[in-house]
């Protein structure tokens, strides 16, 4: 069975940076709309760049300012400065 | 923020984390962590402990003092340019009845619980993860009332729904399940609450239903959810944390977290039950079906999740099987026993129109027409007869989940389910073989269960008759109760609705 890493975000003006980034970077994502939510599902693992947020907003980000939008995820959490990846592979 | 000089995420989180405890010379550490052996868990080395959101206090109130300005702007104005009045539908106030008689009370079960647990766990890293989930779980059940007290000023039910929630029958189901959590040891609490509730259940609740609430048009809920929900994520990755770190510390601690996780699973599937009900009939404006959620938060996301943590012998929790199953029917069959009960209720029910029992049978294609529609449309019959179906039995319950024995025998959706057992003498029953199970496992704790039917037996509940008990509940008998249709509520919806189409014309 696939192992869907997951990450669900506000749909929100905060968070449409981030999902577009998400998207950019992460081939094959999979995306479920839901009313005022965005789920994003990648078999095994997803990742957020602090770079590609930055380059989308035009402004320096911290990449725990996700915490203000984030719902909801699936998969093992590694986050430093710079990356915040779910996944299922070790 | 991330300039070179500075330290980087994992080393301040660690300096800010570690070296806040110190072996106690004054008492011994047994005595001053006197709860967390007596369970069986064998920890090696606490500083294992990894919180991989590294979320240091000074940022956490950072980030929660951002969220709750956010959120009280919304709450602020929806209540200034009267939301209320635009949602959905006035039968969508009765979520929110559910909502803060039967869920907020147990965010506050959840507060105190990780107060208790951040207290009497050894390890630094798991008391402060526990500590901002206390504070978190607080926040969350004043944020609740906070927003749905703006309901309560027009609509009926949820007046006093602290004591509502000490007394009601049905809502003894979440009660129980939170007072049997906050009974067991602190690592059984964190495996009931923080693993098998936030990381595998809580989902179902706060994504799609909040997303309703959404398109239902409750700005100040949804916003509160998804609010919560923020936090829920570090909750989620404290709980898979926890897991992992007891599989790791010691092999002989497998079996007792694989008791506790078959055990709170199944006690879960059970107390969301509502959650269903609510999605699949009480959302006028609907965004999926029950089982499309419990397929993709339990199927799809728990079955990632049991697949990783294979590799510790970790299984799925027993009876998953038949919960999947049962997510085509217990929806139905909840509505069914608060439509015939909804004299006893602090919410208003109804039949589902034409348009909403298509959609059910499109939803449930298995289920739907060939057990449940016909039900409904006898007693549309019914009641157009003047006929209005009302059970007055007092039902029997089960002994662990509280709930009237009204599921089915998993594969035959005609027959009851019931199991019963001995114990010191005395006769007790179940409505499933999950719940029968924990009973075996520790019989003297749910033989102390206060179940509300035996309990307005033995004239603990304000006296022998409906209304006696429905007064003690702290109903407003013929304005809390009933239908929807001819109640206050709807009354008022209507003059609401007349009042605009009268402006606009």
């Amino acid at each position: 069975m696939a192992q869907l890493a997951s990450i669900t975000l506000m749909h929100n003006d905060d968070a449409r940076p981030v999902i577009e980034s998400i998207i950019a970077d992460n081939p094959g994502v999979k995306i479920l709309n839901m009313p005022g939510a965005v789920k994003l599902d990648c078999d095994g693992r997803i990742t957020v760049n602090r770079a590609s947020v930055e380059e989308r907003l035009g402004r320096p980000w911290n990449l725990q300012e996700i915490h203000l939008v984030l719902i909801s995820m699936a998969g093992n959490l590694d986050e430093d400065d710079d990356t915040f990846t779910l996944s299922w592979r070790h | 923020m991330s300039g070179t000089k500075k330290l980087g995420l994992r080393q301040r989180y660690e300096h800010l984390t570690r070296g806040l405890d110190w072996e106690t010379t004054y008492q011994p550490m047994d005595k001053v962590f006197p709860y967390d052996e007596f369970e069986g868990i064998k920890i090696k080395d606490w500083s294992a402990w990894e919180d991989p959101f590294r979320l240091t206090m000074d940022s956490y109130w950072k980030f929660q003092a951002e969220k709750e300005r956010k959120l009280y702007a919304v709450l602020d104005s929806f209540a200034q340019n009267n939301g209320q009045t635009g949602i959905s539908d006035g039968r969508y106030a009765n979520v929110l009845k559910l909502f803060l008689t039967g869920i907020s009370p147990e965010e506050y079960q959840a507060h105190r619980g990780f107060a208790f647990t951040g207290r009497h766990l050894r390890g630094a890293g798991a008391r402060v993860a526990c500590q901002m989930q206390s504070i978190d779980e607080l926040r969350h059940i004043q944020t609740q009332i906070h927003t749905i007290s703006h309901f309560n000023k027009y609509f009926n039910g949820i007046h006093d729904f602290s004591k509502m929630h000490d007394r009601v029958w049905y809502l003894s189901v979440p009660k129980s399940f939170f007072d049997d959590a906050r009974t067991s040891g602190p690592f059984e609490f964190m495996i009931a609450i923080g693993f098998a509730f936030e990381y595998v259940l809580t989902n179902l609740l706060f994504v799609p239903f909040m997303s309703g609430a959404a398109y239902n048009g409750d700005m100040s809920t949804v916003t509160f959810g998804f609010s919560a929900q923020s936090d829920e994520s570090r909750h989620m990755t404290l709980g898979i944390e926890v897991i992992k770190f007891l599989l790791e510390q010691h092999p002989d601690n497998l079996p007792i977290v694989q008791k506790w996780v078959d055990k709170w699973f199944w006690r879960g599937h059970r107390l969301l039950g509502i959650v269903a009900m609510m999605m699949d009939y009480m959302l006028p404006k609907k965004v999926m079906s029950w089982k499309e959620a419990w397929d993709i938060y339990f199927v799809e996301a728990g079955g990632a999740l049991f697949q990783d943590l294979a590799r510790y012998g970790l299984k799925m929790p027993k009876y998953h099987e038949i919960a999947t199953a049962e997510a085509e029917h217990v929806s139905h069959q909840n509505w069914c026993t608060f439509y015939q009960y909804t004299h006893a209720a602090n919410f208003h029910t109804w039949l589902p129109d034409n348009e909403h029992l298509d959609w059910l049978s499109e939803k449930y294609p298995n289920t739907f027409d060939k057990y449940y529609r016909p039900r409904f449309e006898m007693w549309g019959q019914m009641a157009k007869e003047g006929k209005r179906f009302y059970n007055n039995a007092l039902v029997q319950l089960c002994q662990v989940c509280q709930i009237p024995m009204v599921y089915t025998e998993p594969g035959d959706p005609n027959t009851i389910c019931f199991r019963e057992t001995q114990f010191n003498g005395q006769r007790y029953h179940f409505c499933s073989d999950g719940c029968s199970d924990i009973f075996k496992n520790e019989p003297e704790k749910y033989v102390q269960a206060w179940l509300p039917v035996q309990q307005i037996f033995q004239g603990n509940c304000g006296g022998a008759t409906i209304p006696e008990v429905l007064d003690w509940y702290g109903y407003k008998f013929g304005e809390d109760n009933f239908d929807y249709v001819g109640s206050p509520d709807e009354k008022l919806w209507n003059e609401w609705h007349a009042d605009k189409i009268k402006a606009a014309s």
